[in-house]
């Protein structure tokens, strides 16, 4: 598998091979599901809809609902409007949502579709609600995406109130719903009075009941968007997704914003725990203590195990810095650290966490691809991989054991409903990977090596 | 709320809508309606599934990142050589390549490939807005097939030009490219070529060795495992056969019209299907022998197949069944398959079938089945709880919609687990039929 990779690295500065990273409108996509009753629409050809359905349906097994405006050359040439409003008519009539959330492709932002004057100018039938945001292909990558979709909800509907709902915002960034619902436990924990935005628990890992809801239970209300106005602060987790939307809220309604990492590992959900503990003035109960303390007594006890193991992590900017901050607290070597998404920024910090823990002769790149990842391993391999999917074929070329962590995971179940943030996530990531490492230990070991107690 | 459109009603064929009512036709072969939650790709898509087979090519998509990425080793074409094809080339375009042209950057891609790689064949996918800057990606391909001595054949495919099915015609004519400069008029023809199975899950190789067992020799296979090399060969073929005839039936047109190569359409989808078939090929280019091996291989396959079904048919017979998938061959082929098994087939619906596949469905099913083009997931799930299907074949957006619904599902399409052409097809299937629908987890749903 994947012969065509050789070892010698020549320079490529046109040709992308084996990306890590999608386009933004996959991004703005997974966003406004994140919202109730709300149908994403996708304005440019039928296939972007499609591959975006697609994708979201392996990674999440569930259906991922969607509109598409179905360009034809006319809609090029005369723009998309047409197709929009009759879109936005036929949606409303048929699939009845509460809110249409419109992203653009790559197509109607060349062609330059106005949505905004689109949106202004159609018929939206009484109580219901048209949005949109911007998400060119060509810039960015699906995680700018989602920021730019949760943008787009804030401009359209956040409203300042002269009255703070003393409520608290979370943004989750990039995660599953089962991250998001870790976030939220902890903060009902912490007493905290929260509307969590976007929020896909309840949508994208919805029970089945033996009967097909397109809308079901979950998400985050319009109701609480127009509130997230009104809040007396957005802890805006994963902040290389959710900062430029917590700077559009703060611009909008002048709320206040922590941008934080994603709690991932002790430290990081510390600071998430502390930040909520400083901002509620309460005391971090017992419970979570108690969760923060078993986290720690498993490290200690598999820390031999860990100890200056090799890891090569790759995947989204905040789930991959999350990831390395963990290995590090391991005792780990994150000997590469890599994202698909350009953004220096996630550079910069993962040489900072690379310092903090006097990692050396460990490797950050931004605007990577996975054929480069392998190159580097084939030049000098590791005891692991942590990443997505995609990093199967190099497991298999390389014989090295690929623990599935981030977006997307094509090949495998449950990892949509399990968190990998918050202290338990961190046991399960802690397990997940020691597993793999044990396994392959016990794999290798010639017979009168294998040890029953380990 | 209806859940029908307007619209969309002549492109139903339901009695209790009264629609398709003249009974005359159905509306198929049409852009889809905009605002519906459309199961359809793009014209992109259709060429990327023909192609991305080729084994030893170089897949270049021209354009930002999102259509390299969701197309990067997305169906189990199964391959006996090179696995180059299941790696992802893009150019990965930029904002300032679209405002300045990309171009150049292809040029650039083009090179660090050959630079590093013995390249034989690079196809060039146009997508969506390098149809709006307007690259002229022609030039670039024709430039770099002179000064590499390789094979560099664009395909001009944005998305919005068309339906999947312009894709599929787009993929035929670069696929002529290729190999009519190995058209020699003067050329031996002899054998056969398969069009029109793309190898999931090993189909290709089950159907090469029924040929290979009754004495008839298989030249090219498009593009199934197919290679560079074996490619530029089909030329020299006697007789090409269509098994997926929307996307490959347009190829066959033009070889026959410029190579002289005459074609019929196969399906190797069930026992009934996949024997005929055999023994027409044996017909048209076997001898004697052939004709004689061809009938003892068919009888007695057929003969393990029906006894083999016979300890399925109680668990199944009696159950129904709902179809939606991409072609009309296909849906043709499911609606025989189900009837061997006892299954009556009471939704059947495609993206791209044709007016004449249309016909032959309804020629197969009972006047109560429904017949939809281009469905939406409001519509399946309406007729399939109408008509209380038991079972969905489809494709990977339809699967968690069933399960949804409290309904049992195959996939006959890319994420198929097992072959399913062939005898050996019919086997796995209705395996995969039983295993779904008599699946203990059923009992543990709550009743809708």
């Amino acid at each position: 598998m994947l012969d065509a990779t050789p070892k010698k690295i020549t320079e490529r500065r046109a040709l992308r091979v084996n990306p890590c990273k999608t386009c933004e409108p996959v991004g703005a996509m997974y966003a406004a599901l994140g919202v109730h009753r709300c149908m994403p629409h996708s304005h440019g050809s039928q296939g972007c809809c499609s591959y975006h359905r697609t994708f979201l349906a392996r990674h999440f097994k569930e259906p991922a609902i969607a509109t598409t405006s179905s360009f034809t050359e006319g809609a090029c040439v005369f723009g998309g409007g047409s197709n929009l409003k009759k879109a936005v008519k036929n949606v409303f009539d048929i699939y009845d949502p509460d809110v249409i959330a419109v992203h653009t492709t790559c197509l109607s932002e060349t062609i330059g579709d106005d949505i905004n004057t689109y949106i202004q100018q159609m018929e939206i039938p009484e109580g219901k609600i048209v949005v949109h945001a911007n998400t060119p292909s060509y810039a960015g990558s699906h995680i700018v995406g989602f920021g730019n979709m949760m943008s787009g909800f804030i401009q359209y509907l956040a409203e300042k109130k002269a009255v703070s709902n003393g409520k608290i915002g979370i943004f989750p960034g990039f995660v599953n719903p089962g991250d998001m619902r870790e976030m939220k436990r902890l903060a009902g924990l912490m007493h905290g009075d929260y509307i969590m935005f976007p929020d896909t628990s309840g949508v994208m890992d919805a029970p089945n009941k033996g009967h097909y809801e397109m809308y079901p239970k979950g998400g985050t209300t319009i109701e609480e968007i127009r509130a997230l106005g009104s809040v007396e602060k957005i802890f805006a987790l994963g902040e290389l997704t959710t900062k430029a939307p917590a700077i559009k809220l703060k611009e909008k309604c002048d709320v206040d914003f922590a941008a934080l990492p994603l709690p991932m590992g002790v430290e990081a959900t510390d600071q998430y725990i502390m930040e909520l503990s400083h901002f509620l003035h309460t005391e971090v109960p017992e419970s979570i203590e108690e969760e923060r303390g078993q986290l720690v007594d498993i490290m200690l006890d598999a820390h031999a195990n860990f100890y200056q193991k090799t890891a090569a992590i790759y995947g989204d900017p905040d789930t991959v810095l999350g990831l390395t901050a963990f290995a590090l607290e391991l005792g780990m070597v994150p000997k590469y650290v890599l994202t698909g998404t350009k953004n220096r920024e996630f550079t910069k910090k993962a040489e900072a966490l690379l310092a903090k823990f006097g990692a050396n002769d460990c490797k950050a790149v931004d605007n990577g691809d996975l054929f480069e990842l392998h190159q580097w391993i084939k030049n000098d391999p590791v005891d692991i991989l942590v990443g997505t999917t995609h990093g199967k074929y190099i497991a298999k070329a390389e014989d090295i054991p690929l623990v599935r962590a981030g977006f997307p995971i094509l090949d495998r179940y449950v990892h949509s409903y399990m968190p990998i943030v918050g202290y338990r996530g961190a046991m399960r990531l802690l397990e997940l990977i020691g597993n793999a490492l044990m396994d392959r230990q016990d794999r290798d070991a010639a017979d009168e090596d294998l040890e029953l107690v380990m | 709320m209806d859940t029908v459109l307007e619209e969309r009603k002549a492109s139903i064929f339901a009695q209790e809508l009264g629609c398709g009512g003249d009974g005359s036709s159905i509306g198929c072969e049409r852009a889809s309606v905009s605002g519906a939650v459309s199961q359809r790709a793009c014209v992109y898509c259709g060429a990327r599934v023909v192609l991305n087979p080729i084994t030893d090519a170089f897949h270049i998509v021209h354009g930002p990142i999102g259509c390299a990425s969701y197309t990067w080793d997305i169906r189990g074409s199964l391959s006996s050589g090179s696995d180059l094809y299941r790696n992802s080339f893009s150019t990965d375009l930029r904002e300032k390549d679209v405002i300045f042209g990309g171009a150049e950057k292809l040029q650039r891609a083009i090179e660090e490939i050959v630079q590093e790689k013995k390249a034989k064949l690079i196809f060039v996918y146009a997508t969506c807005i390098v149809g709006v800057i307007g690259d002229d990606i022609e030039a670039v391909c024709r430039q770099a097939e002179e000064k590499f001595g390789i094979r560099v054949i664009p395909v001009k495919a944005p998305g919005f030009s068309g339906t999947k099915s312009q894709g599929y015609k787009l993929a035929c004519d670069a696929m002529m490219r290729l190999i009519r400069p190995h058209y020699d008029e003067k050329l031996k023809k002899c054998g056969v070529n398969i069009l029109g199975d793309f190898n999931l899950a090993g189909e290709m190789w089950i159907i090469k060795n029924y040929f290979h067992r009754i004495g008839i020799p298989i030249v090219s296979t498009f593009t199934g495992d197919a290679s560079y090399e074996t490619l530029i060969k089909a030329p020299r073929a006697a007789i090409n056969i269509v098994q997926c005839a929307g996307s490959s039936a347009y190829l066959a047109k033009r070889m026959e019209e410029e190579f002289n190569i005459p074609f019929f359409k196969v399906s190797f989808f069930g026992v009934e299907d996949t024997t005929n078939s055999i023994l027409r090929v044996a017909d048209a280019v076997g001898d004697a022998a052939a004709v004689k091996k061809a009938a003892c291989f068919t009888t007695e396959e057929r003969r393990k197949a029906e006894s083999f079904l016979e300890i399925y048919r109680p668990h199944l017979t009696g159950r129904r069944a709902a179809i939606y998938v991409g072609g009309g061959f296909k849906a043709i082929s499911l609606i025989r398959q189900f009837a061997e098994m006892g299954i009556k087939t009471v939704v059947v619906g495609t993206q791209t079938g044709k007016q004449e596949d249309y016909t032959v469905i309804r020629s197969l099913v009972d006047a109560d089945t429904v017949i939809l083009d281009d469905a939406n997931p409001a519509e399946l799930e309406r007729f399939m709880r109408e008509t209380k299907a038991d079972i969905l074949v489809g494709g990977v957006k339809e699967r968690p919609l069933a399960y949804k619904l409290g309904i049992a599902f195959c996939d006959h399409n890319h994420e198929r687990k097992h072959a399913l052409g062939g005898y050996e097809g019919v086997v796995n299937f209705t395996r995969e039929i039983n295993l779904s629908i008599n699946s203990p987890v059923w009992k543990y749903l709550k009743e809708a």
